[in-house]
């Protein structure tokens, strides 16, 4: 006898099965292109410190597997990895593993918060501006989301520093909490929330205007369809209209940018986290490249293609969802 | 002439003055959280395993040296004092009684002999070629500690490197583990006024106050609080919000450190780190046949406009360099050699005579020059390279690079024309700035000579001076070497600066020292 099993898990398998060469593929071909870089880990480090002698740099070579051919590298690596195994930092002198999830949580907050404030604000506005299209209200939301869009994030977050914090003294000027303040729970809640303001404000105002100004356009071309107006002529009411009508029609193409963004959500907030020092996965990246930290590198690169895998599958369920027309196949 | 601004150096200078006059009339205040910029991440925190002013900036309020240096000259900090003997070759210290490590066990010779022979002569850069003659280290009692060498080694250059390179690590620790990777290289445990309390990676270090320190009465401070800040204009706002009470070692762009230098709050200037002091460089490839010349090379000073890159570069905060002992090399440091001061006409004309005219294309040659990217001044030194070339028709790329890519290509692979960075002095020409000049450095390795330049009168004359036991005699030296440096110029040792720290008013007797970043920061207190 045959178990039933319901569609969506052979299709969420089959997207399993297809993911594993995908990202065995990106894994090689990363460790290969950073290879390409000039220099390693041993020269930044020795950069850092201002100088070494000969045997001294040969001996940490030695010490980081540096001197094998690059082929060797890479199996000792993968092999590493098939068994979830990410390797040392020599960087941080902590197993990649545990250098990742110290930032793991950072980033997730921050991006999180950031990403769920634009698109629920984003979304209102556009569908609002696309309401009163060409109108006073559109025109001031349409600017605020080019400022918006047109502001570089480094700007917006210095502006920010210098007023709330340098002027005013309201906000902390960055960290991710009150180092030597020893505080403890909801003091600890707070301070932490105290600290993410500003940087999750910077982050959100420019994605912000990315929905606002796609949802807009997008509400405005739903809007004019024969559905619409076959709606509002069996007399629905405008509320009625937008949300059942015309929002769950005009969301599609945002919640593709949303999946697109999601997916560089670990990469994307490098300038944000360096300016307010937030240990995130973004500063970590960076300064991974700098210091030629590739067991780190590989790391970040490999959490990274999971949850592209992961956010693709659910952008996809979540398509099937807004319009049923879509199937899972 | 000078134009830089003396006013400003001036003005900076009375204000520190006249701050530290006042902190001397007040009664030094205890307790407080003292909170620091460093603008990189460190490796490891184990000063006897990495030379580096990043890695002394924390482990130096932690883990001590044998001896420091003061204004007055060297102090007794682990050594009380030293001695050597008449050939050279024995060197006895008598180390400090009743001081214990922060895990409570007492600080003997041991800790001394262990450190010298398993890190300071094998595994600390630059150590490991000073201390590559010693043989042993002998503990005739637990607090006299004998080092041997098996060639004269010159107390004078013993007590320079032993502020920098002269930290003893526990050897109850550290004996029989693997050195590299035991985990208080991350965690040091010291004998210093500071105990080491986390390092959180990306964030910050703390260490607290070591209620059991051997200087009593000390430390004032409860806490110290290095906190990594990358982006320079965050660093500066973290300053002026009063978060970070102090940044060095050019922690903030040099247009803040201009401003700040106005602000009331803020005590900005080079005070303490006179010993901590860099030249600015133009490297060249000797490799090439046309930098080979030394007239082209005479012709390229003279092109230099030194004065304005230190007006506009450095803000006024540097001096000409002379060679390659700066004015902090003290008594090897002589100011009597050839100059090359800025003459662009006289520089073309040189480079006319050398058989390098003005082509069609308006320029007479081209040089492919790799900037280092050891932040903003270097990078403005590199433009202003450029630019100065250009007036006399030289034609100058810049190959932007980072850390890596910059010291293989031009110490490894020599894929360069010339090259500029800074290399920093370290109390002695003969553990710092004599690897640029003396041929035979093995191949690829960072800041030595790989400029393909050989002078064999030099190589003796630096080999010479690094064993002569008299002092003035080898000052005479090291004066011979900077003037036939001067005339030779296998480098430019452009512009001597030193580096420049913003500090909070509210921090009282700080630089005090000239290593005061990397010292133990004892009698540093904050006001509340």
């Amino acid at each position: 006898m045959k178990l039933p099993i319901p569609p969506i898990l052979i299709y969420a398998l089959r997207r399993l099965l297809q993911a594993v060469p995908v990202i065995i593929l990106i894994m090689v071909g990363t460790f290969l292109l950073l290879k390409l870089a000039p220099g390693d880990t041993v020269d930044a480090l020795v950069g850092d410190m201002g100088g070494a002698d000969a045997a001294f740099i040969e001996r940490l070579r030695v010490e980081y597997g540096l001197d094998q051919p690059v082929w060797v590298q890479l199996w000792r690596y993968m092999a590493k990895l098939a068994t979830f195994d990410f390797g040392w930092s020599f960087v941080y002198e902590q197993p990649v593993s545990t250098v990742l999830m110290d930032r793991l949580g950072t980033t997730l907050l921050l991006m999180a918060t950031s990403l769920s404030i634009a698109f629920t604000v984003g979304i209102a506005l556009g569908a609002i501006a696309a309401r009163r299209v060409y109108s006073a209200t559109d025109n001031l939301i349409s600017t605020l989301g080019l400022v918006f869009y047109a502001t570089p994030s480094f700007f917006l977050s210095l502006m920010m520093i210098y007023l709330f914090s340098v002027k005013l003294g309201w906000l902390p000027v960055g960290g991710i909490q009150t180092i030597a303040a020893f505080y403890k729970g909801w003091d600890h809640v707070v301070d932490v929330a105290l600290h993410l303001i500003m940087p999750t404000a910077a982050l959100s105002l420019i994605y912000l205007s990315f929905y606002l100004r796609l949802m807009r356009a997008s509400v405005l071309e739903v809007g004019d369809l024969d559905y619409v107006r076959t709606a509002r002529a069996k007399g629905a009411g405008e509320m009625r209209l937008m949300i059942h009508h015309i929002m769950r029609n005009a969301l599609l193409p945002v919640v593709t940018l949303l999946g697109l963004q999601f997916s560089t959500v670990l990469g994307g907030s490098v300038v944000v986290e360096t300016i307010f020092t937030l240990p995130g996965l973004g500063q970590l990246a960076y300064q991974s490249v700098v210091q030629r930290d590739m067991n780190t590198l590989m790391g970040i690169i490999f959490l990274c293609s999971i949850i592209v895998v992961v956010v693709n599958f659910l952008t996809d369920l979540l398509y099937a969802r807004l319009d049923s027309r879509i199937e899972l196949a | 002439m000078m134009s830089y601004p003396r006013t400003l150096v001036l003005a900076l200078a009375s204000a520190s003055a006249l701050a530290s006059t006042a902190a001397l009339a007040e009664d030094p205040q205890k307790g407080g959280t003292a909170v620091i910029h460093m603008i990189s991440e460190q490796r490891i925190l184990n000063p006897a395993l990495r030379a580096s002013t990043g890695v002394y900036n924390i482990s130096g309020k932690i883990v001590e040296p044998l001896i420091d240096k003061s204004y007055d000259g060297y102090v007794p900090v682990l050594a009380t004092e030293w001695s050597s003997s008449d050939d050279g070759l024995h060197i006895t210290l008598k180390l400090r009684e009743g001081v214990n490590w922060h895990d409570g066990k007492p600080f003997t010779c041991d800790d001394v002999a262990f450190t010298a022979i398993e890190m300071w002569k094998k595994l600390l850069n630059y150590s490991s070629a000073l201390q590559a003659n010693l043989e042993s280290v002998d503990c005739p009692d637990p607090h006299t500690a004998v080092f041997n060498y098996s060639k004269p080694m010159p107390i004078d250059l013993f007590l320079a490197a032993m502020p920098d390179l002269g930290h003893p690590m526990p050897k109850h620790l550290y004996e029989g583990t693997d050195i590299l990777k035991n985990e208080h290289n991350t965690a040091p445990v010291g004998t210093g006024p500071f105990k080491f309390v986390e390092y959180e990676r990306g964030q910050y270090v703390m260490a607290e106050k070591n209620e059991d320190y051997w200087r009593k009465g000390y430390p004032y401070l409860d806490r110290i609080v290095w906190r990594f800040i990358k982006d320079k204009s965050a660093a500066a706002a973290a300053l002026e919000a009063g978060e970070v009470h102090e940044s060095g070692f050019i922690g903030v762009s040099m247009a803040d450190i201009e401003r700040l230098s106005k602000d009331d709050r803020f005590d900005v200037g080079t005070k303490g780190y006179e010993n901590n002091v860099a030249h600015s460089t133009v490297e060249f490839n000797h490799r090439n046949p046309i930098l080979a010349d030394l007239k082209v090379r005479q012709a390229i000073y003279h092109g230099l406009d030194i004065d304005y890159a230190i007006k506009t570069i450095m803000r006024g905060f540097a001096k000409p360099g002379r060679g390659p002992v700066p004015t902090a090399g003290g008594a090897n440091y002589t100011d009597d050699v050839k100059t090359y001061p800025y003459d662009p006409e006289l520089a073309k004309k040189m480079l006319d005579e050398a058989g390098y005219p003005v082509k069609d294309d308006g320029f007479r040659f081209h040089l492919r020059h790799r900037p280092a990217p050891w932040g903003e001044y270097t990078q403005l030194w590199a433009e202003y390279f450029r630019q100065a070339m250009a007036e006399i028709n030289i034609d100058v790329e810049l190959l932007t690079n980072d850390a890596p890519g910059f010291l293989n290509g031009v110490y490894r692979d020599h894929d360069f024309d010339t090259a500029n960075g800074w290399h920093q002095f370290r109390s002695d020409p003969a553990v710092s700035t004599m690897v640029w000049l003396r041929s035979g450095q093995p191949e690829g390795t960072p800041w030595t000579n790989q400029f393909g330049w050989k002078d064999e009168v030099m190589d003796k004359m630096i080999d010479d001076a690094a064993s002569e036991l008299d002092p003035e005699k080898r000052a005479e030296m090291y004066h011979e070497i900077q003037r036939r440096e001067m005339e030779e110029l296998p480098v430019i040792f452009a512009i001597e600066h030193p580096f420049i720290s913003v500090t909070s008013k509210k921090l009282h007797n700080h630089h005090n020292t000239p290593r005061w970043n990397s010292s133990s920061w004892y009698d540093l207190w904050l006001e509340q």
